[in-house]
Order: structure tokens, then sequence, then C-alpha cells
């Protein structure tokens, strides 16, 4: 645990030094983008990565976070630092709502259900008046401010709050997984009977997975929210977002702290320099190239790219050990 | 005089029109070791998960230290003190052998510290401290058995169950799980075992179910058991029973 803090300092020191080394706006912006997906990734590893079930229904958490601090700064004038928070709770609550009849679907029912949820609360907001439907919210546009989290002439304070907001969420997953309720869910994802046999009370536990993972995903999503400054719900509650979610933590590797990072490193520096590169005619090559990593992973590794690095660490580690003794 | 800790009065389980169960009843005391045995289908695993809350039982009632559980959902009847293993052993596959007793001993304290001392204490007694950084999906058969038992001790509980936890093992294994229920036995708790393997259940029982076709034919102490006319019946069958040919 000790270990993996000193890793965990070691990686969002370099993070934070990388935009003062490359300045180029595009980077900056893979940066930020990065980032929030990362920290979607960790929220997402929370319910299927420790706790084994499978939820293709992020976007709807995100969705709702972006949502509420964009409504409250556009019709209220409230700052999106006050709209994060309450977004988190918010989405907190939907989870709650919908873990109750969810949970007691197993497997790909779970699946299902989620897609479902996620699919309902989009239309939800394409035809509510009040959130300007499917018209979506242009956000006001003010002077660079901390307060109203708005810049126009730099990226660097998206990127730190970014940073900011990975560094906590990746630190108390680290504390999720070393807990009491880490080893709790995970043995829920490994044995539904057992768990129940070793008095835990799978359906509070499940739900509090759920819960914690809503909350870090809306965070992402106000922040998404203040750096694009517009939104609408085929943007934000798509299952696009849902899906990269899952491809890039199942190619990171799934059920371990450091797998969002990666993959995100590798699916969003991707998916925007094809963007960039080929504009509308290149749409999806990204998710192409992806889907044949994912598949590659999938035969072969299926822990991921952190399973891979872990296999050649031991290998190396082993050499060494070999080595010793010959020498001796 | 024997204090008794759980009592099983009248438990009737049906599936469909399928009787599994009918009215079934014993007690356990504190501090023994109280074994339930029969031919294979007598409903003796049925038995274990309406006493467990994994089944509702149709009628009937479980009562522990003067408490109706009936119909309490298992994590619950887990925390009141009695925990079970699985027939089929389930070790959580993606887990240490360390972190597999560890799930279980977290169910009596949040501290991470706490649960590492409780985890290295069950692994001395069951022999596991080699093995500790083992997954437990690789584990031999022995060594799965060994860790579903330590994990449901790590719970602290004051009944165990152990449905069919030496089906497998060779002798010398068998050995080892007899002694380590004796050395459980002296620690305080009481067994309700399931079990097939008759030489490993008579010497370490107090006392002795037998069930057939969902009704308990038989109890008493190991030694009355071999000499009952229908225990012996259930299992060679009327036409194999000597006696029954003499007469």
């Amino acid at each position: 645990m000790v270990k993996n803090k000193k890793t965990l300092i070691i990686i969002i020191a370099v993070l934070a030094a990388l935009p003062l080394i490359f300045k180029s706006d595009s980077f900056h912006n893979i940066m930020v983008l990065l980032l929030i997906y990362a920290t979607l990734g960790e929220a997402w590893n929370i319910i299927t990565g420790f706790a084994g079930q499978i939820s293709f229904g992020h976007a709807a958490f995100f969705g709702i976070g972006a949502y509420t601090s964009s409504v409250l700064f556009y019709r209220f004038d409230i700052s999106p630092w006050v709209g994060m928070v309450l977004g988190g709770i918010f989405a907190a609550m939907v989870a709650l709502i919908i873990s109750y009849p969810t949970f007691r679907l197993k497997g790909s029912y779970f699946a299902i259900a989620t897609l479902a949820v996620a699919e309902i609360i989009k239309q939800l907001f394409v035809s509510w008046k009040f959130v300007e439907g499917a018209t979506g919210i242009s956000l006001p546009i003010v002077d660079d401010s901390w307060l109203c989290m708005e810049f126009h002439t730099t990226k660097l304070p998206y990127i730190y709050i970014a940073l900011g907001l990975f560094a906590i969420v990746i630190f108390v997953c680290n504390y999720i997984e070393n807990s009491k309720t880490g080893f709790y869910l995970k043995a829920i994802r490994e044995s539904h009977e057992v768990a129940e046999s070793i008095g835990i009370n799978t359906t509070n536990y499940k739900t509090l997975a759920m819960v914690i993972s809503a909350f870090i995903s809306a965070f992402a999503g106000s922040l998404y929210a203040q750096y694009v400054l517009y939104i609408d719900p085929f943007m934000i509650f798509t299952l696009d977002i849902s899906i990269k979610i899952v491809l890039l933590t199942v190619l990171g590797g799934i059920g371990n702290i450091y797998g969002p990072l990666i993959g995100a490193s590798i699916l969003i520096p991707l998916s925007e320099i094809t963007r960039v590169q080929l504009g509308g005619t290149g749409r999806g090559i990204d998710l192409m190239i992806f889907g044949l990593l994912v598949i590659l992973v999938a035969c072969y590794q299926p822990k991921g790219i952190i399973g891979l690095v872990n296999k050649v660490a031991k290998k190396f580690k082993k050499e060494g050990e070999g080595n010793v003794e010959a020498n001796s | 005089m024997l204090k008794q800790i759980l009592n099983i009065d009248n438990i009737t389980m049906k599936f469909g029109s399928l009787v599994a169960n009918e009215n079934v009843s014993f007690t356990i005391n504190e501090n023994e070791i109280v074994s339930l045995i029969g031919p294979n289908g007598a409903g003796k695993t049925t038995l274990f998960n309406c006493i467990t809350g994994y089944y509702q039982p149709f009628s009937g009632k479980v009562t522990y230290k003067d408490m109706d559980i009936t119909g309490f959902t298992a994590y619950k009847i887990c925390r009141l003190g009695i925990t079970r293993t699985f027939q089929i052993v389930q070790t959580l596959k993606e887990m240490t052998v360390e972190e597999n007793i560890m799930t279980g001993a977290f169910l009596n304290t949040k501290s991470r510290k706490e649960a590492e001392a409780i985890t290295s204490e069950i692994m001395e007694l069951t022999d596991l401290t080699k093995k500790k950084s083992i997954l437990g999906g690789s584990l031999t058969i022995v060594d799965k058995k060994r860790v579903e038992i330590a994990r449901s001790l790590a719970t602290k509980p004051q009944i165990l169950m152990l449905d069919e936890c030496m089906a497998g093992l060779n002798q010398t294994e068998i050995k080892d799980v007899m002694n380590l229920c004796l050395k459980l036995k002296e620690s305080g708790l009481s067994l309700l075992i399931v079990e097939h393997i008759m030489e490993a259940i008579m010497p370490i029982s107090d006392n002795i179910v037998v069930l057939n076709a969902g009704k308990k034919i038989a109890e008493g102490v190991p030694s009355d058991i071999v000499n009952n006319d229908d225990v012996i019946k259930a299992y060679l069958g009327d036409k194999y029973h000597a006696k029954s040919q003499k007469s």
C-alpha cells in the first residue's frame, strides 16, 4: 500500500510536469480529455472492476453531473464548483434509486438494465424544456475566472483541475481497494454465495459501490461541461461515452487502479489525433483500432496491459533472482 | 448439563411437489460435534441451506440461542455466529489465500491490521501460512477446502457447518481435517458436519443424525448408529441387509 502511494505520487508529478514541457494547445486538449476519461474509468472500475457488476450506463451519471452544474450556472448564476458537488449528490441519489431494482438482476441482465436506464435518462433530457431539451445548453461566456471555471486564453487551469480531481479519485480508489469495502466488493465479484456466507450484505455493498462510482462520474461530467462550454443530450448521454469508459478500462486493466489511466492514455490521443488528421471522413477509425486492441487483450491477456506489465516484471525479477543465485 | 445452542424443529422443505426434508428435528449443544449422514439425495445439503438462510423452509423453526432465526438472510445468520462451507468448493479465485481469509476476518473488525492479525492466527491453525500468497484459483483441492474452512473460521463463528469437506481427500489429508475438527471443538466451537466418509465421522462425532429420503431415521451416539437396522437398510438396501435376510 505504501509502495502504491509512492508510485501514485510519481505518476501525478509526471502528469503535472507534462503540460509545462509540451506547450502545444492540442497536447493540452488531449491531456484534459485524457484525465477526464481516466477519472471516469476509475469510477467505472469501482462498480465493475471491484464489485463485478457490469455497467454500460455510466454516461447517465456523467450527464447528470454535466447538466446539474450547467443548468445551475446558466439559469441561476451559481458557480460550477457548487454545481459540481450538487451534481455528484444528484447522481449518487439517482444511482441509489436505480440500484434497488437493478441489483436484483444478475450478470448480463444487470448490464442490459444499466444500458436501458441510461437511454431513458437521455430521452427525459431530450424532452425536458427547463434544460433546453434537444437544443442543448450553451454556457454563458465570461472572462477567465476560477470562480466560474472558465478559461479562454490558456488550457492549463483545466488540466490542473482535471489532474486534481483525478489525483483525489485515484487515491480514494487505492484506499477503497485496500480497505474492508474493497475486500468485500472483490468477494462479491468472485462469488455471491460465498460473500453471503461470510456475512456480507451483498445488496448494500453493491449499492455503496454504485453510489461512489456515480458521485465521481458526475464530477468528471461537470468538468467536461465547463471545458467544452456546450452540452446537449445527444453528446452527453451517448452510448459512445459509456462504451469508451468500458473499453479503455478493459484495455488498461480491469480491477486495477492504474488500468484506466493506461487505457485513457492510449484511446484519447488516438481518437483526438485521428479526428484532427482525418476530420469527418475518419470517424470511428479510433474505435476500430481500439477494438482490435481490445480483442487482442481479451484473447491473450484478460487482465489488460497492466497484466502484461506485471507478467514481464515478474519474469525479470525471476531472472534477476536466478542471476543472484548463480553468482553466489 | 449440556447447553443447547441450535435447535432445529420440524423443518419441512418442498420443491414443488418434491419433499426434500420432512419434519426433521434435532439439537446441537455447545461444544459438540454433530454429524449429518445419509445416502445421496437424502436432503442433507437442503437442510444445510434451510438452516443457513439460503432457502426459506416451507415450515418449521430454527432457533439459535433462544432466538428464532427461521428465514433470516444468509449474511445475517453468519453475523449471529453460524458460518458454513460449500459442498462444491468456492474459493475466491482472483484473491490470494491470505486475502481469502482476510475477507472473512473483516466481519468483526474494520481495521486492516486486526484483520491481518486474525488471518495469520488462522493460517497458523490451518497450516496455510506457507501458501499465503498463492491465488485461490491455482490451489489443489485439499488446500481449497482448507482455505474455505479457514475463511469461515475467520468470521469467528460459534457454530461451524461443514458440507462434505473431506470428500475427495486422501487418508492423511482426512486425518488432518479430523484433527482440525477436534482442535476446533476444544477451542469451544460447535460443529455440524455433513459427510459420507464414515471412518472419519464416527471417531469424532458426539451425536449423529441420519437422514433418508428427507426424513430423520435415526439419531444417537456413533456406536448406536452403526448397529441401527434402519440405517443399515438405508445404506445397503433391504435386499442386502444381512439381518433381515436371516429373519
